[in-house]
């Protein structure tokens, strides 16, 4: 199960997706979205997603995890649009035979999402917005 | 050639729309990206820009056809 959604996810539905008999670990990550961003108070976040090409990459990621750790079922989904601090961004749910390749391939996972789907977020702050990521960090000297 | 472009994020901000049309010389992906440059500079203070073409990371080498879908990649920050 792969997709990407405006609507609030249904975490329990991303568990069941992977359900499988001979599943002995089953495992979940949930993103949520933080209230402060560089010490500064976040309002809201806006995710957008390139739709067809995200779920393909998504697709990419867990046929891999899927082959390297003998994944028995895996599913991601994640949420675009406005979204308030404390509400879920992503989750990533596997399972394997054993709980320790459920360990590693649900990170695996969330890792690789991070750094190849098309999706962005922007943070909204009190005075200012800005898309994470976007440029070279400055690097803030302090004593 | 006529490259019809999405763009997306920052990129997006950068461009000022959401889909566009652009007139470039050559057929690359490498000549996309130069005449982007030259024409947006803001572009280059970004950490990355991929070109997806057709929903795929492209090289730079890559041959373009006109029918082709193109995106602009700024840095992902799904998660």
């Amino acid at each position: 199960m792969i997709n990407i959604t405006e609507n609030p996810i249904e975490i329990i539905k991303v568990i069941d997706a992977v359900a499988a008999l001979g599943a002995g670990g089953l495992n979940v990550f949930i993103g949520n979205v933080r209230g402060t961003a560089n010490g500064k108070t976040v309002r809201w976040l806006e995710y957008e997603a390139y739709e067809g090409m995200a779920v393909a990459e998504i697709k990419k990621i867990l046929d891999a995890a899927t082959l390297r750790w003998g994944l028995l079922g895996c599913a991601v989904s994640h949420r675009v649009g406005t979204l308030k601090p404390g509400e879920t961004a992503v989750v990533v749910a596997v399972s394997a035979p054993h709980r320790k390749e459920s360990f590693e391939a649900c990170e695996y996972i969330i890792d690789q999402v991070k750094v190849k789907v098309p999706i962005w977020k922007k943070e909204v702050f009190e005075n200012g917005e800005e898309w994470v990521e976007a440029r070279p960090q400055m690097t803030i000297h302090s004593n | 050639m006529k490259c019809k472009i999405k763009t997306f994020g920052i990129a997006r901000d950068i461009l000022g729309n959401k889909e566009l049309i652009m007139e470039i010389t050559g057929n690359k992906v490498i000549d996309l990206r130069n005449e982007l440059s030259e024409k947006y500079p803001k572009l280059e203070s970004l950490k990355s820009l991929f070109i997806a073409v057709n929903q795929n990371y492209a090289e730079d080498h890559m041959e373009l056809k006109d029918s082709d879908e193109i995106a602009l990649i700024p840095p992902v920050s799904g998660g």
